[in-house]
């Protein structure tokens, strides 16, 4: 591991691995490129230098096939890069389906985190290692960056909307946790530590955790709270769509779109609900935009995602 | 002395382009303030713009230093968090809207494109004032966002933060950016109608100095991508004052969208910073090297490739910002392609200097600090470009080095090029080639040594805008604060002994470089109307004599 003015980057997973190849084997290019021109211009700013004797005739004024060669090899060099990094950035943005789900809200300046269980930690956020881990993240006032350098990940957290980032970590340690996006008067102190734990320090640690009961938990007495149950009754022949199985299928919205219910489809239906109402109703639901908050439409995502493992029961 | 020196001077007594003596100079016609306050000439006007940003760029560079010296401590030595925001806020919407844009085209360009093409003047002087005028006008306001107590938002202004969030004087700050916005317009405008109608005869485009072809390129880009930034600032202040719901989710806006509209504008304007740089560079070279330039219309094309692709990358600023990761993707390929014609110019410079008869002077050595610079800047760009590499390092200090080696690494060190090059023209008057020198080195060593560790920190992952920080990166940061003093020192040099010779300087020959270009025919300083005859062109660009058969004039 690179190691500078006592300054070390730890790899904390593979794809941190694979960033650092890539870094290496760019600067590797750069060098191929940029070193001949360094060179060729001190040798010739001493070389020719005015004054000095040397043989100056014939100097050429152009040359198409030397410039088109420089120009085209040095492309397609880069582009081999291209290629291995975009792939790369895919890879980042598609979580694996038995990603462990843990829902983050950002706000000046702290980070909220909540895991699956219903624990919740702020400015920490811990981990089990060999498991890949989807975080859900969203803002509540501004935009911040979650950004975890031995990772070599960050996702910027915006308001009003859902972004993800996942990773595995493979490497038990304390690592840090940043915002990397401008978010106000103390953006450099909205940090913390991701902590990746062997999975069975992990469970212990959590049973030591308070817990208010699971979001999916929470999620259902606020279904009830809210009387959710009177138009999604379950068979949707009511006057609103079933939810069973709704997270993760494909729905046909009025006018014909589909689209896929995720959790931003879940916050906006929550939130917005006429701007994308499913084909066959009538746009009637009332909007729960400043009625619930942030952490609350989690927790109602997290109980219509549970509706989805166990079809056509309401627990 | 050397053939090429010989051969330049019999030359020059040759030329048939020569203005009498007698003809006054710009400096001299009218002596009073009025004189210059209402002056519609092209060079007066230059001179207008280079004292005016020069002390924007003290201000800004005052900001620059109290951030360096905060960061010597992890716990922030000298600011609290608040005084830091505002520091780097002010650092960047000066340095950016108030120095690095009008910089080069503002002074230079001004100065030099009529009489680069043999012009008397613009094609519309008066405008050409009132950009000025409405440029001053822009500082005034963000002299008062200053002097209320500042802004901390970041140069960029992101929404909602700047909408809704930020507590300094965001209005007045982004009043200011509209209104130097408009000077830009007008600026642009400008210069393409003049290069455009106000060629001397024979002044074909194959004939044009690179230097006008880099300036129209950069007109182009002021022209199409200006309005696109006023507009979106006018936005940001409905939101702000009126509560017009555009950016802020909270009240039916979209938080990207200002993104989009901000780097749209801001992307280009990184091509306004840079390209009247290369276009300075195109003219040292060849000067130095007594050198024709090496492939005249690859880099003459190049700079409007760069115009145009310029425009089309402004994406990259937001590879995790939550936009999809197909338009990532686009953009990401997109900005390597624009990396192809920039590298086509720094090959040129090179390939230019074989078998050439090198002059080793400040300007020169400006030039050589230039393109080195430029060089890391714009490959640690291509790293930035490559989405898995951006992800890790965005938002860090890597894009801090990255961002300055080619605005102040690149666009800084071309303008003290151009500084030293033209000065003799501009005032009659030879500086000390010995300090220049040193200034040349001091700079790009003090430079070097501010800028490379970022790239070290950035990518250990300490991020940019942080008041304070955990203790294992401050070896760094302490190495680059000495780098910045050196730098300091560097740039304030040139204030001395430039204007030490205003007074004291040897008086300078009509052309004391030997250099081709219309505007060393002309006496320095030059008459008011420059030319007392139009000019006729009947040479190549850079047609400079170095073997027995091309030195009969």
């Amino acid at each position: 591991m690179l190691n500078l003015f006592g300054l070390s980057l730890p790899q904390a997973s593979a794809h941190a691995q694979h960033v650092d190849m890539l870094i290496g084997a760019f600067s590797l290019l750069i060098l191929f490129l940029a070193g001949p021109v360094i060179v060729l211009i001190f040798a010739f700013a001493i070389r020719y230098r005015r004054g000095k004797d040397v043989n100056r005739d014939h100097a050429p004024n152009r040359n198409v096939w030397l410039e088109v060669s420089w120009t085209i090899i040095p492309f397609l060099l880069i582009l081999g890069f291209f290629v291995v990094s975009a792939k790369m950035f895919f890879s980042i943005h598609e979580p694996p389906a038995d990603a462990m789900p843990i829902s983050v809200v950002a706000k000046q300046w702290m980070w909220k985190f909540q895991h699956p269980q219903g624990q919740s930690e702020i400015n920490t956020l811990h981990v089990p290692i060999g498991q890949p881990v989807k975080l859900t993240m969203t803002s509540q006032d501004v935009i911040h960056s979650l950004y975890v350098p031995a990772l070599r990940l960050k996702q910027d957290v915006l308001p009003g909307r859902y972004t993800e980032l996942w990773f595995t970590a493979t490497r038990p340690g304390t690592y840090h946790l940043f915002c990397s996006q401008f978010c106000g008067l103390d953006h450099a102190t909205m940090g913390g530590s991701v902590v990746a734990m062997e999975p069975g320090a992990y469970g212990s640690w959590l049973s030591t955790q308070a817990s208010g009961g699971s979001l999916a938990t929470a999620g259902a007495t606020l279904y009830r709270k809210l009387g959710c149950g009177a138009c999604h009754a379950g068979d949707g022949t009511t006057r609103a769509p079933s939810l069973n199985g709704l997270y993760g299928s494909r729905v046909t919205l009025e006018g014909g779109r589909q689209i896929v219910a995720d959790d931003q489809y879940l916050r906006d239906a929550l939130l917005d609900p006429n701007a994308q109402v499913t084909a066959g109703y009538k746009p009637i639901m009332p909007t729960y935009r400043g009625l619930i908050g942030e952490e609350q439409v989690m927790q109602l995502a997290a109980y219509i995602r549970a509706m989805k493992t166990v079809p056509g029961e309401h627990p | 002395m050397s053939r090429a020196g010989l051969h330049d001077a019999s030359r020059e007594e040759a030329a048939p382009l020569h203005t009498p003596a007698e003809a006054q100079s710009y400096l001299n016609d009218g002596n009073s303030l009025r004189s210059w306050l209402l002056t519609t000439d092209h060079k007066r006007i230059a001179i207008l713009y280079l004292i005016s940003i020069t002390g924007f760029f003290a201000i800004a560079a005052t900001a620059a230093a109290m951030m360096r010296l905060n960061l010597l401590t992890p716990q922030g030595a000298l600011l609290t968090a608040e005084g830091y925001n505002r520091a780097f806020t002010m650092h960047g919407v000066i340095m950016v809207w108030f120095f690095l844009i009008p910089s080069i085209p503002n002074v230079f360009g001004n100065f030099l494109i009529p009489l680069m093409i043999g012009a008397r003047d613009m094609a519309f002087p008066r405008l050409n004032l009132a950009s000025w005028y409405i440029f001053m006008g822009g500082g005034l306001f963000t002299l008062a966002a200053l002097i209320f107590g500042g802004v901390d938002t970041g140069w960029t202004f992101y929404t909602p933060l700047s909408s809704t969030y930020a507590n300094g004087n965001v209005v007045l700050a982004l009043s200011a950016v509209f209104i130097a916005g408009w000077s830009s317009i007008l600026t642009g405008i400008n210069f393409i109608v003049t290069i455009h109608k106000l060629r001397a005869p024979g002044m074909t485009w194959g004939r044009l100095p690179l230097f006008v072809w880099t300036h129209y390129a950069t007109a182009l880009i002021l022209v199409l991508a200006t309005p696109v930034l006023t507009v979106t600032l006018l936005l940001v202040v409905a939101e702000r004052l009126f509560g017009l719901g555009i950016f802020n989710p909270a009240l039916g806006g979209d938080p990207l969208l200002f993104q989009h509209l901000f780097w749209f504008y801001s992307h280009p304007a990184v091509y306004i910073m840079v390209l009247p740089a290369m276009g300075v560079v195109s003219e040292l070279v060849p000067a130095a090297a007594h050198k024709k330039l090496f492939g005249y219309w690859f880099v003459a094309y190049s700079s409007l490739a760069i115009a145009l692709v310029g425009f089309l990358v402004w994406g990259h600023h937001m590879f995790v910002s939550g936009q999809s990761m197909y338009a990532s993707t686009v953009f990401s390929f997109l900005s390597l392609v624009v990396a192809v014609p920039s590298a086509i110019k720094v090959y040129n410079w090179t390939a230019t200097l074989y078998k050439g008869s090198i002059a080793l002077n400040a300007a020169f050595l400006f030039a050589m600090g230039f393109i080195g610079l430029f060089v890391m800047g714009g490959l640690t760009g291509l790293m930035l470009a490559l989405l898995a590499i951006d992800v890790h390092v965005h938002d860090t200090y890597f894009v801090v080095a990255h961002f300055h080696y080619i605005m102040v690494g690149g666009a800084v060190t071309a303008y003290l090029g151009a500084m030293h090059f033209w000065w003799p023209k501009m005032f009659g008057r030879m500086y000390n080639e010995v300090w220049g020198r040193i200034s040349a080195v001091l700079v790009f060593i003090g430079f070097n040594v501010t800028f490379f560790p970022q790239f070290l920190l950035g990518y250990m992952g300490m991020p940019r805008r942080y008041h304070e920080y955990p203790p294992e990166f401050q070896t760094l940061h302490v190495l680059s604060t000495g780098g910045a003093g050196l730098l300091g020192l560097g740039y304030a040099l040139p204030l001395i002994y430039l204007l030490y010779s205003l007074r004291h300087g040897e008086p300078a020959s009509a052309n004391p470089w030997k250099a081709t270009g219309l505007e060393w025919t002309v006496p320095s300083p030059p008459p008011t109307h420059n030319f007392e005859d139009t000019p006729i062109v009947v040479r190549e660009p850079y047609d400079y004599p170095l073997s027995h058969d091309s030195s009969i004039a």
